[in-house]
C-alpha cells in the first residue's frame, strides 16, 4: 500500500474514531453523573419523577439503542454512511450538550425531568446508530488483510471515551468542593458542556470525509438495497447470521465488556468500598494500560482468524472473573487489617474527633434504647487508611437492668491501599481489560465479514447494539438480582455473565468460521 | 447444542417472569423492585429469546454447515 493511500485510511480512521468515542463520551457522563443527575431533575418523594429516572436508565440502553441501530441501519443502507453517522453525531451532541442547560426540578418542576428523559433517549438512539456506520465505514475502506487492524482503532472509542469521561469529571470535581460541584447550576454541567466543543470538531473532521468507495460502487450500480431491514431480517440466508452474530459472539462479548469496565468500577465501590477517587484512579491506569491491546488483537486476527482471539478472551473472563474478584475482597478485608495492625495509629479528621462518637436515644415501651456510633480512621504501618463504623447498643430497662450489644460487624468503608497494593488491583482490572480487547478488538471486522455490503449497516448494528446493550447492560440489575437471592455469596451477581459468556463461547466455539 | 439453545430459551422467560413476580414490591427501593424495569426487560428478552428457540432450529438443521457468499 503506498504512504499516500495508508495517509488517508490514517485520516479516515481519525475522524470516524474522534466522532465515536466523543459518542461514548457523552452516553457515559449521564451514567457517571447519575447521583446528582438524580438530585437535580429526579428528586426522592416523587413518585412521577422516580419512574421518570427508571425509564431513563432502562428504556435508554434496553429499548432505544437497539431501535436506534434499526433506524440509522436503515438509513445507512439505504442513503450511506457519511451522512447518516453525521446526524447521529449532530443527535448525540445536541442532546448532550441541551442536557447540560436543563434547569433542575426546583426551577421548572416536572418539565425538568421529563426533558432529561427526552434527551437522554435521543442519545440512545444516536448512539445506535453510531457504532455501526464507523465500523463500516473504516472496514470498506480497508483492504481485506487489514481490515482487523484498522477497525480495531474503533474499538479503543468506548474504552477511550470512558477514560476521557472518567478524566474530565475528575478533574471537574476535584477542583471544586462537593456543594459546588452538586448545585443546580454547578460543575457537574461542565462535562455537559465541554461536549459540544467536542462535536463541534468532529463534525467539521466529519463533513470533510466521502462516502465509503463500496458504497458508492453499488449507488452507481443500482444495487443497494431498497428495504434493508427485509433483507437483513426477512430473509433467512441472511437473518441465520444476524442470529449467530449475537448468540455466538456479540452476547459474550457484551458481558465481558460490562462487567470488566463498569462492573469491576461499581464493585470496587459498592462492595470493596474503595475510597473514590481511588477506585477512579485504579480503573483510569488499567485502560490507559490495556487499550493499546485493542490495536494488538485486532492486528493479530488478521494474521490468525478472528474466531480463537474473541473466543478466548470470553473463556479467560468464565475462568478468572471469580478468582479475581475474590481477590479484590481477600486484599480489603477490614476485620483482618485491624487484626494485623500492630503499630496502628488513629488519623485525626479535620474538624472532626478521631474516634467520632455520636449516641441517639430511643425511648421504647420496655425501656430507653442508646445507639452508640463510633467512627475511626486507621492509617497501618504499610499505608493503608480505612475508616470503621461502630454501632453498639446498650439500653436501661423499665425494671432497672441494663445490657450492652456490642457491635461484631463493623463496617469498613473509604479504603485507601498501599502502593503495591493499588498496583496489584491496578494489574487486575488491567487483565480484566485485556479481555475486554480480545473479544472487542476484532469483533468489527467479524461482523462486517459476515454480511454483504448493501445491508451491513443494518445488519450488525442490531445484534450490536443487544448484545451489548441489553447483554451487557444487564450485568448491574441481575447482579442485584442474584446478590439478592443468594445472600452467602458475595460474588453470586458474577454468575451472569459467566454464564452468559460460556454459552456464547460454546456456540461460537461449534458454529463460527475462522475467518481471517 | 442447537436443541439446547431451544430448551435454554423458554427457561429464560420463565426465570425471569418468576423473579418478576417475586421481586416486585410496592415501595421497594431497588431497580428489582420496580415494574417498570421488569416490563421492559421482559419485553425485550421474549424476542431475544424467540431468537433463541429459531437459532436453535436453524443449527439443528445444519444451517450452519454452509456460510452464503456475498
Amino acid at each position: 500500500m503506498s504512504s499516500s493511500t495508508e495517509k488517508a485510511i490514517g485520516k479516515i480512521i481519525i475522524s470516524s474514531s474522534l466522532g465515536t468515542l466523543i459518542e461514548w463520551y457523552d452516553f457515559y457522563i449521564f451514567g457517571m453523573l447519575a447521583k446528582t443527575i438524580s438530585m437535580q431533575f429526579f428528586p426522592d418523594g416523587n413518585s412521577t419523577a422516580a419512574l421518570l429516572s427508571t425509564l431513563a436508565i432502562f428504556a435508554a440502553g434496553f429499548l432505544v439503542r437497539p431501535f436506534g441501530a434499526l433506524v440509522f441501519g436503515r438509513l445507512g443502507d439505504l442513503i450511506g454512511r457519511k451522512y447518516t453517522f453525521l446526524l447521529t453525531l449532530v443527535l448525540m451532541g445536541s442532546a448532550t450538550f441541551l442536557i447540560g442547560l436543563v434547569p433542575g426540578y426546583k426551577s421548572i418542576g416536572m418539565a425538568a425531568p421529563l426533558l432529561v428523559l427526552l434527551l437522554r433517549l435521543v442519545q440512545g438512539l444516536a448512539l445506535g446508530g453510531e457504532y455501526g456506520g464507523a465500523a463500516t465505514y473504516v472496514a470498506e475502506h480497508a483492504p481485506n488483510n487489514k481490515r482487523g487492524f484498522y477497525t480495531s482503532w474503533i474499538q479503543t472509542t468506548a474504552t477511550l471515551g470512558l477514560f476521557v469521561a472518567l478524566a474530565i469529571i475528575l478533574l471537574v470535581k476535584s477542583n471544586m468542593s462537593d456543594a459546588a460541584f452538586n448545585s443546580e447550576w454547578g460543575g457537574w454541567r461542565y462535562p455537559f458542556w465541554i461536549s459540544i466543543l467536542l462535536v463541534g470538531v468532529s463534525i467539521y473532521i466529519r463533513l470533510k470525509m466521502k462516502e465509503s468507495p463500496l458504497f458508492e460502487i453499488l449507488k452507481k450500480e443500482g444495487t443497494t438495497s431498497a428495504n434493508p431491514i427485509k433483507e437483513s431480517f426477512g430473509h433467512k440466508e441472511n437473518f441465520k447470521m444476524v442470529l449467530l452474530a449475537l448468540f455466538g459472539a456479540v452476547m459474550g462479548q457484551g458481558v465481558i465488556w460490562y462487567t470488566s469496565q463498569f462492573y469491576t468500577q461499581s464493585f470496587l465501590e459498592h462492595s470493596v468500598k474503595l475510597d473514590f477517587i481511588q477506585n477512579r484512579e485504579i480503573v483510569l491506569w488499567a485502560i490507559a494500560l490495556a487499550t493499546p491491546f485493542f490495536l494488538f488483537f485486532g492486528w493479530l486476527s488478521d494474521k490468525t482468524g478472528r474466531k480463537w482471539i474473541m473466543l478466548t478472551g470470553m473463556l479467560l473472563g468464565v475462568i478468572f472473573y471469580r478468582p479475581i474478584f475474590n481477590t479484590f475482597l481477600n486484599d480489603t478485608n477490614g476485620k483482618e487489617w485491624m487484626q494485623r495492625a500492630e503499630g496502628r495509629s488513629y488519623v485525626k479528621l479535620a474538624g472532626q474527633k478521631n474516634p467520632y462518637i455520636k449516641r441517639d436515644s430511643l425511648k421504647t415501651s420496655t425501656g430507653i434504647l442508646v445507639i452508640t456510633h463510633t467512627t475511626n480512621t486507621w492509617l497501618l504501618k504499610e499505608g493503608i487508611q480505612f475508616t470503621e463504623k461502630i454501632a453498639d447498643t446498650s439500653g436501661i430497662d423499665n425494671d432497672g437492668g441494663s445490657w450492652v450489644a456490642l457491635d461484631n460487624n463493623p463496617v469498613y468503608s473509604g479504603k485507601i491501599l498501599s502502593a503495591p497494593l493499588k498496583w496489584k488491583f491496578i494489574f487486575l482490572v488491567w487483565i480484566m481489560i485485556v479481555f475486554v480487547t480480545m473479544v472487542y478488538g476484532p469483533i468489527a471486522a467479524f461482523l462486517v465479514e459476515l454480511f454483504p455490503t448493501k445491508i451491513r449497516y443494518t445488519s450488525m448494528s442490531l445484534p450490536y447494539h443487544i448484545g451489548n446493550g441489553v447483554f451487557g447492560g444487564l450485568v448491574p440489575f441481575i447482579a442485584t438480582l442474584l446478590a439478592t437471592t443468594v445472600t452467602t455469596d458475595p460474588l453470586a451477581g458474577l454468575w451472569y455473565p459467566i454464564a452468559v459468556a460460556a454459552l456464547c463461547f460454546v456456540i461460537g466455539f461449534v458454529f463460527l468460521d475462522d475467518k481471517k | 447444542m442447537g436443541l439446547t439453545c431451544m430448551i435454554i430459551a423458554p427457561i429464560i422467560i420463565y426465570f425471569l417472569i418468576s423473579n418478576a413476580i417475586t421481586h416486585i414490591k410496592a415501595g421497594g427501593a431497588k431497580d428489582i423492585n420496580q415494574p417498570i424495569p421488569w416490563i421492559i426487560i421482559i419485553g425485550i428478552f421474549t424476542p431475544i429469546a424467540i431468537g433463541l428457540i429459531i437459532f436453535g432450529y436453524y443449527a439443528l438443521k445444519g444451517e450452519y454447515d454452509n456460510y452464503p457468499e456475498e
